[in-house]
């Protein structure tokens, strides 16, 4: 008992993490999160898993303002991929010593549930590998679509092959901010019920936060302490992956442009949400400000990734000072983040030459962070 | 490499005391990086307060044709081989009126290779010609490889050859050239490269006619923390003599398409060159991360670890760009400065000595 309110007392309170957030030198708030990640992985080793992002469709009813990839259905350019290209992708991925696809897609209005569980079905038949697929936006699309609740949604697709579910469409999990940059993605309330349902059925999941595009600070110790708190009731998160927003060729953008050239175009709504609309990215200096953040305050959380794919590999180094201690994924193929402009082509062996070089051994590892091949 | 920053090189810094060679190699052997960028900001600060530069500028390389043949380089070419250029001073000229049309640069950067046919007069033609086109543009140009060079072409003197420049037009001189001076090192890098001797008495030449100038050190190939420690105390030491030299802007190695390949600097080593160059060369002025070379994102940092200049807007860079720059070519003033407000410093526009640009 007392030990227990030892670790209670010990915790980050919000109001704490706030002021860390709003005041603390980075180098100051860095060095504690190192010493966070010292203490929970004093081996010294940074880990990678082998993954492709195969991203089954474009077509994407939610159109999310921060988003470059998505495409309405009658585009030119929206697809659906077909059986043959798919299983080619994972028969890939197996070669180059893959152990997990990250299946996601856009919202995609002509599919059900059927389709989802006889994909999964399909690639289970066929291959031995770990599907981490559908984000609690296409959860909960699905279940609406079918008339089914999460749970029962999640259910089918456990049984029919889905392993674990990605943190995506988490953004920041404020309504106040989702309101704006996601008006049609399900609210806050129901991104962690996905995630709680999956939990409770045995589904490892990760949690994500995309910031720096309008949220206040206030707004990221929100979404940090819901995470938090849901991960004390179930445990179910395996990793927390910050990463910041690209602006390049999105809707949220192409809108601030506008109306900073023409002022008169402002739409009331925007300009009255108190809310400005994003048009500089985070900086590397808030970029390791919010990771070392978070390593501070989500104590219950094993892993923290550092994000390669949008903060390119030199600073993904440095964030394995300031509190990741794992590299993601290799990104055998990454579409969404590619379609904002942002695109950093690295091969596994960038990687492990990056780990090594900010001064950790680099590792292979599975979904759930167990170690496969040390370096 | 677990060893902390020793208390004794902890007081030395906070009162300003110099540091030894092996108190810089301590520095950098620390795993401890924290206090290390906090030392290193402190210096920073002492010097230039909060204020962190940036420039209006442009780069022009008049030809990649270079007898040389540096080992880390992938720009230079052969005359006649593929790739190859060579600008006549009609076309630099033509080029400069597109460069210099938008955002009012204040600074031209100049350097190239050491041309086989071109006479020294070409080169005073072109600074003149640049400088007669447009009055009111400094003109940084030529390493002190191509000075050399241009002193051996032309039979005169170091300090003629610096005069006659200087009087054509030439305001200040960048630093790159000086690569790792340690002969060891520099003999597999660059073998037909002047001697660091030979690239400190040219900087020595161009202080003593009164051209200021820059220092640089390329890092992160096949030397190690030895050879940059040396590296520094040369350059302290001229500059304690002289005092010509405004910024120190230590180089990242890039490997693609030279012929040592090796791998990127990581950039926690980035940063920790940053600092060390900030505590080691005391009487330095300004510490430069240069954009192009680290990165947007590792310069900003750069600010936390010591620098207090992240160079400028450039629209055009040919040279780390042949090596597999994994920037863009330019960034915008406004870019800059919110790079370096958002690091919690105020951004100032200088001039080429450091002089604040008022528009």
């Amino acid at each position: 008992m007392k030990g227990k309110e030892k670790a209670l007392n010990e915790r980050l309170a919000s109001k704490k993490a706030l002021s860390l957030l709003k005041n603390a030198d980075l180098l100051e708030v860095g060095l504690m999160a190192d010493n966070v990640r010292k203490a929970l992985h004093p081996e010294g080793r940074v880990t990678f898993v082998v993954d492709r992002n195969i991203n089954y469709t474009n077509i994407c009813v939610n159109k999310c303002t921060f988003c470059a990839f998505w495409r309405d259905e009658d585009a030119p350019d929206a697809y659906l991929l077909d059986s043959d290209t798919l299983f080619r992708k994972i028969e890939e991925t197996m070669d180059l010593g893959g152990t997990q696809i990250l299946l996601q897609g856009g919202l995609h209005p002509g599919l059900g549930i059927d389709y989802y569980c006889s994909l999964l079905r399909s690639i289970k038949e066929r291959f031995p590998i770990n599907i981490h697929g559908f984000s609690p936006p296409e959860i909960c699309y699905i279940a609406d679509s079918t008339d089914l609740t999460v749970r029962e949604t999640l259910r089918i697709l456990l049984d029919a092959g889905l392993d674990s579910i990605p943190g995506g469409g988490a953004e920041i999990l404020s309504d106040r901010v989702r309101e704006v940059l996601s008006p049609r993605k399900i609210l806050s309330s129901r991104w962690l019920g996905v995630m709680e349902a999956a939990h409770l059925l045995g589904m490892r999941t990760t949690a994500t936060m995309m910031f720096g595009s309008i949220e206040k600070p206030e707004d990221i110790i929100v979404h940090l302490d819901s995470l938090r708190k849901l991960q004390d009731r179930t445990g179910g998160f395996t990793a927390f992956i910050p990463w910041s927003f690209q602006p390049g060729n999105t809707e949220l953008i192409r809108k601030s442009k506008v109306r900073s050239r023409k002022p008169e175009s402002k739409k009331p709504g925007t300009q009255n949400s108190g809310l400005k609309t994003g048009g500089s990215p985070a900086t590397a200096v808030e970029y390791l400000k919010v990771l070392a953040l978070s390593r501070l305050y989500l104590d219950n959380f094993d892993n923290i990734q550092a994000s390669w794919v949008t903060q390119g590999l030199k600073l993904a180094q440095v964030a394995l000072r300031f509190g990741a201690n794992d590299f993601g994924s290799t990104m055998i193929e990454e579409n969404v983040v590619a379609a904002a402009g942002v695109s950093y082509r690295v091969s596994r062996e960038d990687i492990v030459d990056s780990i090594g070089a900010a001064g950790f051994t680099p590792a292979q590892r599975d979904t759930y962070y167990n170690l496969i091949t040390e370096y | 490499m677990q060893q902390s920053i020793p208390g004794r090189i902890a007081d030395k810094v906070l009162s300003g005391t110099r540091l030894t060679r092996s108190d810089a190699l301590r520095l950098f052997e620390t795993d401890d990086i924290f206090s290390l960028g906090k030392l290193a900001a402190h210096s920073a600060e002492k010097k230039n307060g909060k204020r962190a530069y940036f420039i209006r500028n442009r780069h022009i390389n008049p030809t990649n044709i270079c007898i040389n043949r540096c080992r880390f380089c992938a720009f230079s070419r052969s005359k006649g081989q593929e790739g190859s250029f060579e600008l006549t001073t009609e076309e630099i000229l033509r080029k400069l009126k597109v460069r210099l049309s938008k955002d009012r640069p204040t600074e031209l950067h100049i350097v190239g290779g050491l041309h086989p046919d071109w006479p020294f007069e070409h080169y005073l033609e072109m600074i003149a010609s640049v400088s007669r086109d447009h009055p009111g543009l400094h003109i940084k140009a030529f390493t002190a490889v191509e000075i050399d060079y241009m002193s051996r072409i032309s039979g005169l003197g170091l300090s003629e050859t610096l005069s006659r420049l200087k009087k054509s037009g030439l305001g200040s001189m960048p630093g790159g050239g000086a690569e790792i001076f340690a002969p060891e090192i520099r003999n597999r890098l660059c073998p037909e490269k002047i001697s660091g001797a030979r690239w400190l008495k040219v900087m020595e030449t161009a202080h003593a006619v009164g051209i200021r100038t820059n220092a640089t050190m390329l890092y992160g190939h096949i030397e190690d923390y030895r050879h940059r420690v040396d590296h520094f105390v040369k350059l302290r030491g001229l500059q304690d003599r002289t005092g010509g030299f405004q910024a120190f802007i230590p180089l990242a190695y890039h490997p693609k398409n030279t012929a040592i390949r090796g791998k990127y600097t990581s950039g926690i080593d980035d940063l920790r060159m940053i600092a060390v160059s900030r505590l080691v060369l005391d009487n330095f002025d300004h510490i430069k991360a240069y954009w192009i070379m680290l990165g947007e994102k590792v310069s900003q940092l750069a600010l936390k670890f010591g620098a207090d200049d992240i160079d400028g807007t450039i629209i055009e860079e040919k040279i780390t760009h042949s090596a597999g720059a994994l920037t863009g070519e330019g960034m915008t003033a406004e870019q800059l400065a919110y790079m370096i407000r958002k690091a919690g410093k105020i951004p100032v526009e200088r001039d080429s000595f450091y002089k604040r640009v008022r528009r």
